[in-house]
């Protein structure tokens, strides 16, 4: 990208190696991973089952911390904070979504939608208007008050968008958001992401076997055997899309 | 940009909220814990009244009523924390989804801690109840009953001794789990 150093870098990672169990068991998800995602960007990591994207994706959003290397949101070294101002940085500034989606089954959809904002300090009538208009920007203004078990899985996709939202987070971490799925509700999910990410500026990382993200992806991270083997952008996906 | 960490934590009544619409939501589940504790509590309750009672139905010494009622409170504390444990465990992936939202290492210790309180609360008190009134009747049939301050009192020991064995089973892994990384909570499949 021709422009890379005047951007605005939300996520850096330096070397970061990632190792589970010990001695001769011990498995390197990451083995010495240094990138930079920019602010505004929809970057889709990708790569098969075991490759690390996950692990990469779990560092990124500050689950999990590294063994080795460091890893940098808004200039912020995570394996620094402690963890009331890591659970503060996960409540401001990071919005997730999951596979499996992970909402909240004992609460209604306005709930799961307005528990971070709880958390973030505001009033619930602040907290409930907020979120019912989220609901409303993700076509779910029906659907306010019933629980997870009485919605679709596209409709639960839907409700962790908005409460991914919730904060105005700079960045959307996505764990495969199309993988239990149908190919239209899926696509659907892929569209809306775009959407938020070109209309609100918001930072869009997504993990992902789903080759329908690469039409909306402004770059692609290739994982392989714990290591970042190829970087993709835009221009490159167009020109190998024609053919050139 | 750079990030103004601040030190905020929800106030009380949200930890409550959850742990109300969790209560209420898996009523039947809870309904079963309570029951686990109310059974426990009413074993231990009735060794209590026997062991308050001046008359000790002709058979058990001192030491005999203080290995049942510590047999009682063992095999009671077995259930209790067998029950709490597996409430917590089951609930790790929502441990780790609340903890992506922002949760606080506290808020997640403050929602089981209020959970397990008024499980506890209901649990023991009914047990204790149950317990007390049951050896109560048997000895007022046979010896002619313990007196009305031991039942107060028995009920009183049998319904805190409850809470307290109920909301420690609950807290300690509910503290462990909220120590545990976001990702390995969302790990874990149970």
């Amino acid at each position: 990208m021709s422009d890379e150093g005047s951007r605005e870098v939300v996520v850096r990672t330096v070397d970061v190696v990632k190792q589970y169990g010990e001695g001769e068991a011990a498995v390197r998800a990451l083995n010495g991973v240094t990138c930079e995602i920019f602010s505004g960007e929809y970057l889709s990591i990708m790569g098969p089952s075991g490759s690390g994207k996950s692990t990469l994706f779990n560092m990124i959003g500050g689950l999990d911390k590294p063994n080795e290397g460091s890893v940098f949101v808004n200039s912020v070294d995570i394996a620094q904070l402690t963890p009331k101002e890591l659970a503060f940085l996960r409540c401001h500034t990071i919005g997730y979504i999951f596979q499996t989606f992970n909402l909240i089954s004992v609460r209604t959809a306005l709930e799961n939608v307005t528990l971070p904002m709880l958390f973030a300090g505001l009033t619930p009538e602040e907290a409930d208007e907020r979120g019912i208009k989220l609901l409303e920007l993700v076509g779910l203004g029906h659907r306010l008050h019933h629980r997870p078990s009485e919605l679709s899985g596209g409709q639960q996709q839907r409700v962790a968008i908005a409460r991914s939202l919730a904060n105005n987070p700079s960045i959307i971490l996505a764990d495969e958001p199309t993988g239990n799925l149908d190919l239209k509700t899926g696509q659907e999910i892929i569209d809306l992401l775009r959407t938020l990410n070109v209309e609100r500026g918001v930072t869009i990382i997504s993990a992902t076997h789903d080759h329908k993200m690469l039409d909306v992806s402004d770059r692609i991270f290739h994982i392989r055997d714990g290591q970042l083997a190829l970087v993709e952008t835009r221009e490159e996906l167009d020109k190998a899309k024609a053919g050139v | 940009m750079q990030t103004q960490f601040k030190n905020i934590d929800p106030p009380m009544w949200v930890a409550w909220n959850q742990a109300k619409a969790s209560i209420r939501v898996r009523f039947l589940r809870m309904l079963i814990t309570s029951i686990g504790v109310a059974l426990g509590i009413a074993f231990f309750s009735s060794m209590e009244v026997l062991a308050f009672s001046p008359v000790k139905a002709g058979m058990q010494s001192h030491s005999q009523m203080q290995w049942l009622t510590g047999t009682s409170l063992v095999m009671c504390l077995v259930g209790v924390t067998n029950s709490m444990l597996m409430s917590v465990t089951e609930r790790y992936r929502e441990i780790g989804t609340i903890k992506c939202l922002g949760a606080s290492d506290s808020f997640i210790v403050k929602v089981f801690f209020l959970e397990a309180l008024l499980l506890g609360a209901i649990g023991s008190f009914g047990g204790a109840l149950i317990g007390t009134l049951l050896m109560a009747a048997v000895m007022a049939a046979t010896t002619g009953g313990p007196g009305v301050g031991s039942i107060g009192l028995v009920l009183l020991i049998g319904t805190g001794v409850g809470m307290l064995m109920t909301v420690l089973a609950a807290v300690a892994p509910a503290i462990q789990a909220s120590k545990m990384p976001a990702a390995a909570a969302l790990r874990v499949d149970v």
